[in-house]
């Protein structure tokens, strides 16, 4: 036998720890169709001869939905002939806000799915000086209860064994509908008889894409939909009073706490960590230590993913017989993975730490202190996190908008995070510093580290700016709503943490893995093909042209001659005098081009270009230190340098940031909007830089 | 009876009234509902947001949004 069973729960009831536990590493993390939404599946044997598929839904406090991920669990629950649609619904309640867990509870049976409820955390009632009569609260609930404790691995088997019996559930409704609004609802039961009355309240009163030709017909044939959206709302809060008035019932009775036993480690925590000034400087240093740890340990893995994949390259080109399958291995596809590979170390550790703070309940507080500040950005204190994750890579930052519940603030947020100084932006900015800064310090600071640090403060600085233009132009009207529960703190899950830096690099990976490659390819093929005789007879040119050469200054000039003219050189060329007044050659025209890919294919298309024997960083800069323009002044000066900096800080040359900001809007409309006015603004930033310094 | 916003910090209070047009459904939804017992935990800089105990969940909401939550002080 094969069943499916839905989770269900409120945001911090350890959902997400039940669903780990039951199925652990067999989950698949998948979309939702046509958004972005991750939907998490996995299976459970819940006995020798009963499988089943459990769905993990995104965290909702009730089924009225306020965000995209909580119309998700609405879609799901109202479409029977979803393939996911559960047999089963288990409703998690976190044994501390036991009342208001009960609201999502009574909404979900009442849509005549059979439903249980699954207590978690039972390891704080003691703790918390709560005694739960169990049997009673069944016998007034109509269902079965699981108490369980992920901590203390309790219940989980008579969660199973009530799971496997789910056909003895009751299906009865908590609350009737008619004591909301007599007439009405008498109204909508007599105009749909044979359809479930809280389904077709749910469909009218919730703006969800699920069967948009089933819910037209209900709303326009009749004049439920004419009731003004302050009655609709009216009847929603006179219902969610109903509600409760049945749950307080029914914990009066079955529910005990004693305030005495409760201990007050949340209030004594709250006071220093959201502490009008200790809050900020703690949450400052949180995110130091932070950032300095992500730089220091990620270096070692990066050097040898770097190393490994640039041996790799050679080594084919060296085993495999010439021709254009081994080029477009070793110079194409390898490069590109290990464009995408390098990454990983980086985005893997600011995951570990986002998800730490997530799990102990400090993210919410940090939330909380930022909100007012931010809001006069036209952000929201939730855009702290997506501006965080930024700087590890934009794309996983992108979909991280998506608990904020205002589309405008949303938008906006998603709109400036790519100029968060990411991953990619500081292989390029290492090499700039180290070219055109001088060394020595000021103050004991020194000042390649500053410079490093003012293009972080630069890219933030940015974000909050256009965040600012954003908020007073863009003409969207939604209503500001800002609810955010404060969790209890919470010593985080292993497990749980492991799975998310798991989830979430392996989005990374995907989405922007397959546009990386792909665009790696398509440079390949632009880079080594050309037309005229110059690309395919360079051999002989330089040849005769360098008569002294041989052995690998040869090869390498060779390389660079076919560069020069092939596609990619052309396109570099044409550009040049666009780029020119801002300090560039049409070498550098070419990296910009190939930065599209990933902002750091920078170095490596220049050390190309310039016919670097190896691709060793101190080799390259050397050569770009001697790269001189006709006037006979090096070519990378401060003014150039710098221009360069602003450009790389303030372009969009992500392709993959710009295909999931499409996924997220679900249009072409504001990745263009992305694309077009931040690499104006670079090219004007960059212009005036060159102009002012040199 | 008072706007919540003006709920002295560490006092309990009851809720009266909330103008329900102006709050959004979820912060109904979860606990803040006439009769339901208040309290102010903490204050964020320039007194916004504010941070919540509403009977037992503990929010953190905006001033505009406390503005339409009037309340009177437990003795």
């Amino acid at each position: 036998m094969s069943l499916n069973i839905a989770l269900l729960g409120n945001p911090n009831t350890g959902k997400t720890s039940i669903f780990n536990k039951l199925t652990g590493l067999s989950q698949k993390v998948g979309n939702y169709p046509g958004i972005t939404v991750e939907k998490k599946k996995g299976i459970c044997k819940l006995s020798n001869t009963t499988k089943a598929h459990i769905i993990d839904l995104p965290g909702t406090y009730s089924l009225n939905a306020s965000s995209i991920d909580e119309s998700v669990v609405i879609e799901l629950l109202l479409n029977k002939n979803n393939k996911d649609y559960p047999n089963v619904a288990v409703v998690v309640a976190d044994v501390e806000n036991l009342k208001r867990n009960l609201l999502l509870f009574t909404q979900v049976k009442d849509l005549g799915i059979p439903t249980m409820l699954l207590i978690n955390m039972s390891d704080q009632m003691k703790r918390k000086g709560i005694t739960i009569d169990i049997p009673m609260l069944e016998a007034k609930l109509n269902t079965r209860i699981a108490l369980v404790s992920i901590r203390e691995n309790k219940g989980l088997d008579l969660l199973k064994e009530l799971l496997i019996n789910y056909r003895e559930l009751s299906v009865k409704p908590t609350i009737k509908f008619e004591d909301i609004d007599q007439h009405y609802f008498d109204h909508l039961k007599n105009t749909f008889p044979d359809q479930q009355l809280y389904k077709l309240w749910l469909l009218i009163t919730q703006d969800i894409n699920f069967a948009k030709i089933e819910r037209k017909k209900i709303i326009d044939s009749i004049d439920f939909k004419t009731q003004s959206e302050r009655n609709l709302k009216k009847l929603q809060q006179k219902e969610t009073v109903k509600r409760y008035q049945f749950i307080n019932n029914i914990l009066k009775n079955t529910l005990v706490i004693d305030k005495e036993s409760a201990t007050d480690f949340r209030s004594k925590l709250d006071r220093i960590l959201i502490h009008k000034f200790w809050g900020y400087v703690i949450f400052f240093l949180i995110l130091m230590t932070i950032f300095q740890s992500i730089f220091d340990w990620s270096s070692i893995p990066q050097d040898f993913i770097d190393s490994t994949f640039a041996s790799l390259s050679e080594q084919l080109k060296i085993r495999l017989p010439e021709g254009v399958f081994t080029s477009l291995l070793s110079e194409g596809i390898i490069p590109g993975l290990g464009g995408i590979i390098i990454f990983i170390p980086q985005i893997a550790f600011l995951f570990l730490f986002i998800s730490i703070l997530e799990e102990t309940g400090y993210m919410s507080r940090v939330v909380f202190l930022m909100d007012r500040g931010l809001r006069r950005f036209g952000l929201n204190g939730k855009s702290v996190i997506p501006l965080i994750s930024g700087t590890a890579c934009a794309i996983p930052a992108v979909m991280a908008t998506r608990n904020i519940e205002n589309w405008k603030e949303r938008l906006i947020t998603i709109l400036v995070t790519p100029f968060t100084t990411c991953s990619a932006r500081l292989p390029v900015y290492a090499i700039l510093i180290a070219l055109v800064i001088p060394q020595g310090s000021f103050l004991g600071l020194n000042y390649q580290g500053l410079m490093l640090m003012f293009l972080y403060l630069v890219g933030f600085g940015m974000a909050l700016i256009s965040a600012w233009i954003l908020s007073k132009t863009l003409n969207i009207k939604s209503k500001s709503y800002f609810v955010v529960e404060m969790p209890n703190y919470k010593l985080p899950l292993l497990r749980n943490i492991g799975i998310t830096v798991w989830e979430k690099t392996k989005t990374f990976i995907t989405e922007a893995g397959k546009i990386i490659l792909a665009i790696s390819i398509l440079l390949w093929i632009l880079a080594s093909n050309g037309p005229g005789k110059d690309f395919s007879e360079a051999e002989q040119i330089v040849k005769s042209n360098h008569k002294q050469l041989n052995g690998d200054a040869l090869s390498n000039k060779i390389n660079s001659h076919k560069l020069e003219h092939s596609y990619i050189g052309i396109l570099g060329k044409s550009i040049e005098p666009l780029i020119s007044p801002l300090g560039y050659d049409w070498k550098i025209g070419i990296a910009l081009i190939s930065s599209f890919a990933a902002r750091e294919v920078f170095i490596g298309t220049l050390a190309t270009i310039y016919s670097v024997e190896s691709n060793a960083e101190e080799t390259i800069k050397n050569r770009m230190a001697s790269e001189v323009r006709a006037d006979g002044k090096p070519l990378f000066d401060l003014a150039s340098g710098i221009s360069l900096m602003f450009f790389y800080a303030f372009a969009m040359q992500c392709m993959s940031t710009l295909a999931i900001v499409k996924k997220e809007t679900n249009s072409w409309k504001w990745p263009m909007i992305q694309l077009v006015g931040m690499t104006l603004l670079a090219y004007f930033v960059a212009f005036l830089t060159y102009q002012i310094l040199s | 009876m008072i706007p919540l916003d003006q709920l002295p910090k560490g006092k309990l209070a009851v809720i009266e009234d909330i103008d329900s047009d102006q709050l959004p459904l979820k912060l109904i939804e979860m606990g803040c509902l006439p009769g339901n017992k208040v309290s102010l935990i903490q204050k964020a800089p320039l007194n916004d947001p504010l941070y919540l105990k509403i009977d037992e969940s503990h929010l953190a909401i905006r001033k505009e949004s406390a503005q339409h939550i009037f309340v009177r002080l437990s003795k």
